[in-house]
């Protein structure tokens, strides 16, 4: 029954975005694990949407025979929107038990503030709340200290609803009637504007994502990476309750949280529980078993496993509730968003961004608990049935899910026919 | 006495200018002689803001099959205000939509759709009549990345990537709906996607040789699917087919801020076509070229010049800063000016006598 090990040398070619940037190359072990398969494609060139770098395999791995297609029906047009009130990239989506759709999204830039003895963010960001129908019901957490960049949205069988941002790194709880329970991470008190880093020569100019980031510390070690994010910004949290960019948040049968931290400077998964005392954190970068190279999606199976979208890597990882790494599975191409179904048997959908713009390489993976490739549907574009980088995915009913989109600036309602 | 090299403190600014900003464009005196006068006069105060309405910096105008007429403006916001065809205000469209921070231009295509060409977001917007976003073009930078650069005024780089843009400026259609984007000031090429947004193919390097660019600044097509691109800063229009072939250079009317080839985007209007380029006063020295620019060209489409109307200044009928033109009707212009905030009506006298050249 053991599925095929495949244990290959992969060269990485990282291509600079701008000239600041001699091309790189790290030779990089694919780590083995029963479920992993090699991607059939390795040869493309596969862009990370996060953080700017072209990777591009050198050496084709054992080709899987490819999954089938699932066919279905899209539609990009449902939700409603007074006209001051204009959907931008969106961080996340979900639907609550009554069928209410919610929708964090960037809506404006963030603002650094001036005149002030620090600069910090503020604006970027707001959270929609739209009935079943996708008409408008009302704005949520409007001038709330941590809305800067949408990143993710879930919501807990409670209908409670968790919003995930990436500029404030902040994980934070509303109640269904939209008052702050909870709030997870601290924001920076300060953001750095140029650091002391080896950012400079930087001819190409504002080109986001970038090596000055990488030499800010917490990335090279090993052993949990719990340093606070851009480059120890004052204030910014205690040890265990810090993140760097957080992507996504789950939790179990007793209500614990776990936030997947994150796509910035450190990666582990941190646990907390009902009322949001830290537990245990696990992870640290790496490409091992245990390791991470950007966590970016969770999910939790009845059982209390915990489902780790690897999203560098380029898998998904599998932990026990307490953190013991259990198994992993790859393809299913560069995993930004996850959702777990709430049937009888228990299927993950994973959406796939192999570039930044959302054009060239996308797809949504079925996939059982034991990482079988089930099927996939959509492809990247613009039109209906197809995905400018799903951030988010609604499965609350597995047969009629919402995608978020970030660069098409939409929900997208899907329906599968299997 | 030691000598060493000092510089007047009033004069950093400019060393600092000269530095952030090369004269790439530095505005030129046209080189086309005996050019004849079209008579013209602006309709006084046509726009007419509600009070607490107001327009910043005017960037784009364009008009729609209605003759309704949008003006994409750089205020405190960066904001898309809707006029009537009598110049009243009628609506906003897109405040506080993720793509808006820095406006450039603003075109209608041909079926009435509004398209806002955005610098600051390095995007393309493309709104329905009714003010629903439809497609995008471009990505713009993510917040978070862009904490450990702050790019000030930024820089050319020419990445020329399919799908992003480097201070893009502008955008046109052709009869088949595909989409033409002029790329810009950290490009310097001209884009082509089909109408779903998918790319098909750029030219353009940075230079000044045939199919290279110099900030090219503004784009049109005419209803054979040519491409008209108002190439800033080496001074010409460069005319490429509907493939991005070079055609044609029209290298005689000065820095064309804005080109504009009359029709709209048709196919309802099929009429003769012509080309209008403003060799326009520029926004950051005003006094320098005021002399020698100001001016627009109304031309053949193979380039002859049929005359030009206008000069630079601030009054009624001057023109300060023109940064768009729209021209569906050859004889009523509609122009956006930097420099005083506005945007003018112009009507044009047919002309009776036809150029010597």
């Amino acid at each position: 029954m053991k599925k095929t090990i495949v244990n290959a040398v992969v060269a990485f070619v990282l291509l600079g975005p701008a000239d600041w940037l001699a091309d790189r190359i790290c030779w990089w072990a694919m780590p083995a694990g029963p479920f992993l398969n090699a991607e059939a494609d390795y040869r493309r060139g596969s862009y990370d949407f996060v953080r700017g770098f072209r990777l591009q395999a050198e050496v084709t791995l054992a080709a899987q025979t490819a999954p089938p297609l699932i066919a279905f029906d899209a539609n990009t047009d449902f939700l409603r929107t007074p006209n001051d009130i204009y959907i931008g990239e969106v961080g996340g989506v979900g639907r609550n038990s009554r069928g209410q759709i919610f929708v964090y999204t960037r809506t404006g830039h963030p603002y650094a503030t001036l005149g002030d003895n620090r600069t910090f963010y503020r604006n970027g960001s707001r959270l929609f709340q739209f009935d079943a129908n996708g008409k408008f019901i009302r704005e949520w957490g409007q001038d709330v200290y941590g809305f800067n960049a949408a990143f993710g949205l879930r919501i807990d069988p409670q209908d409670n609803v968790w919003t995930i941002d990436a500029g404030a790194s902040q994980v934070v709880k509303f109640d269904p009637q939209g008052r702050i329970l909870l709030v997870l991470g601290r924001k920076p008190e300060a953001i750095n504007v140029r650091p002391a880093q080896p950012a400079a020569g930087r001819e190409g100019g504002g080109r986001d994502g970038g090596a000055g980031r990488e030499g800010g510390g917490g990335r090279e070690g090993g052993g949990p990476a719990a340093g606070p994010g851009r480059g120890a910004a004052p204030g910014s949290g205690v040890p265990g309750s810090t993140f760097s960019e957080p992507g996504d948040v789950a939790w179990d049968a007793m209500g614990n949280i776990y936030v997947a931290d994150g796509v910035g400077n450190t990666n582990r998964i941190a646990k907390y529980d009902k009322d949001g005392r830290f537990i245990r954190h696990w992870g640290s970068t790496g490409t091992e078993q245990g390791q991470f190279n950007g966590v970016k999606a969770l999910a939790v199976d009845r059982q209390g496993n915990v489902y780790a979208a690897d999203m560098r890597n380029k898998r998904i990882q599998i932990f026990d509730a307490d953190g013991t790494f259990k198994s992993q599975f790859g393809n299913v191409g560069t995993p930004i968003a996850m959702c777990l179904t709430t049937g009888a048997t228990q299927y993950l959908y994973v959406s796939h961004a192999g570039d930044d713009v959302g054009m060239d390489d996308a797809a949504i993976y079925k996939v059982s608990l034991d990482g079988r490739i089930l099927g996939k549907f959509g492809s990247a574009g613009k039109l209906p049935k197809e995905f400018g980088i799903a951030n988010s995915i609604d499965c609350r009913n597995e047969h009629e899910l919402l995608i978020g989109e970030m660069t098409n600036w939409r929900v997208q309602k899907v329906t599968l026919k299997p | 006495m030691k000598r060493s090299l000092q510089i007047p403190l009033f004069v950093l600014p400019f060393l600092l200018t000269a530095v952030l900003y090369p004269p790439v464009s530095a505005q030129t005196k046209a080189t086309a002689t005996n050019v004849p006068t079209i008579p013209h006069q602006a309709v006084p105060d046509f726009f007419k803001n509600p009070p607490g309405i107001y327009t910043g910096e005017n960037m784009g105008i364009a008009t729609n099959s209605k003759g309704n007429i949008y003006i994409y403006h750089r205020a405190n916001e960066t904001r898309l205000f809707e006029y009537s065809p009598q110049g009243n205000f009628v609506r906003e469209i897109g405040r506080h939509n993720y793509g808006f921070a820095f406006a450039h231009s603003v075109r209608v295509d041909a079926q009435d759709n509004i398209w806002a060409v955005d610098e600051g977001t390095d995007m393309i917007v493309k709104f329905s009549p009714e003010g629903r976003v439809l497609m995008t073009l471009g990505r713009r930078p993510d917040a978070v990345r862009m904490l450990i650069n702050m790019p000030g005024a930024g820089t050319y780089h020419g990445r020329n990537e399919p799908y992003r843009f480097g201070r893009e400026t502008d955008v046109a259609f052709d009869q088949q709906g595909n989409i033409f984007v002029s790329d810009g000031y950290f490009d310097a090429r001209v884009v082509k996607y089909d109408k779903n947004g998918r790319f098909v193919k750029a030219v353009g390097t940075r230079g000044n040789a045939n199919l290279q660019f110099n900030t090219p600044h503004s784009i049109a097509t005419d209803f054979q699917g040519n491409v008209y691109v108002g190439d800033r800063g080496n001074a010409r229009v460069q005319v490429l087919d509907n493939n991005l072939n070079w055609k044609a250079n029209y290298p005689n009317v000065g820095n064309p801020w804005a080109v504009c080839v009359s029709g709209g985007p048709g196919p309802k209007n099929p009429g003769k076509q012509y080309l209008y380029a403003s060799n326009s006063w520029q926004d950051s020295a005003p006094a320098a070229g005021a002399e020698i620019t100001g001016e627009i060209y109304k031309m053949e489409l193979d380039g002859t010049i049929i005359g030009k109307f206008g000069r630079a200044g601030k009054a009624a009928g001057e023109f300060a800063t023109v940064h768009q033109i729209d021209c569906r009707d050859p004889d009523v212009l509609y122009t956006a000016e930097i420099n005083d905030w506005r945007s003018q009506k112009i009507l044009l006298k047919p002309q009776g006598t036809k150029s010597t050249n």
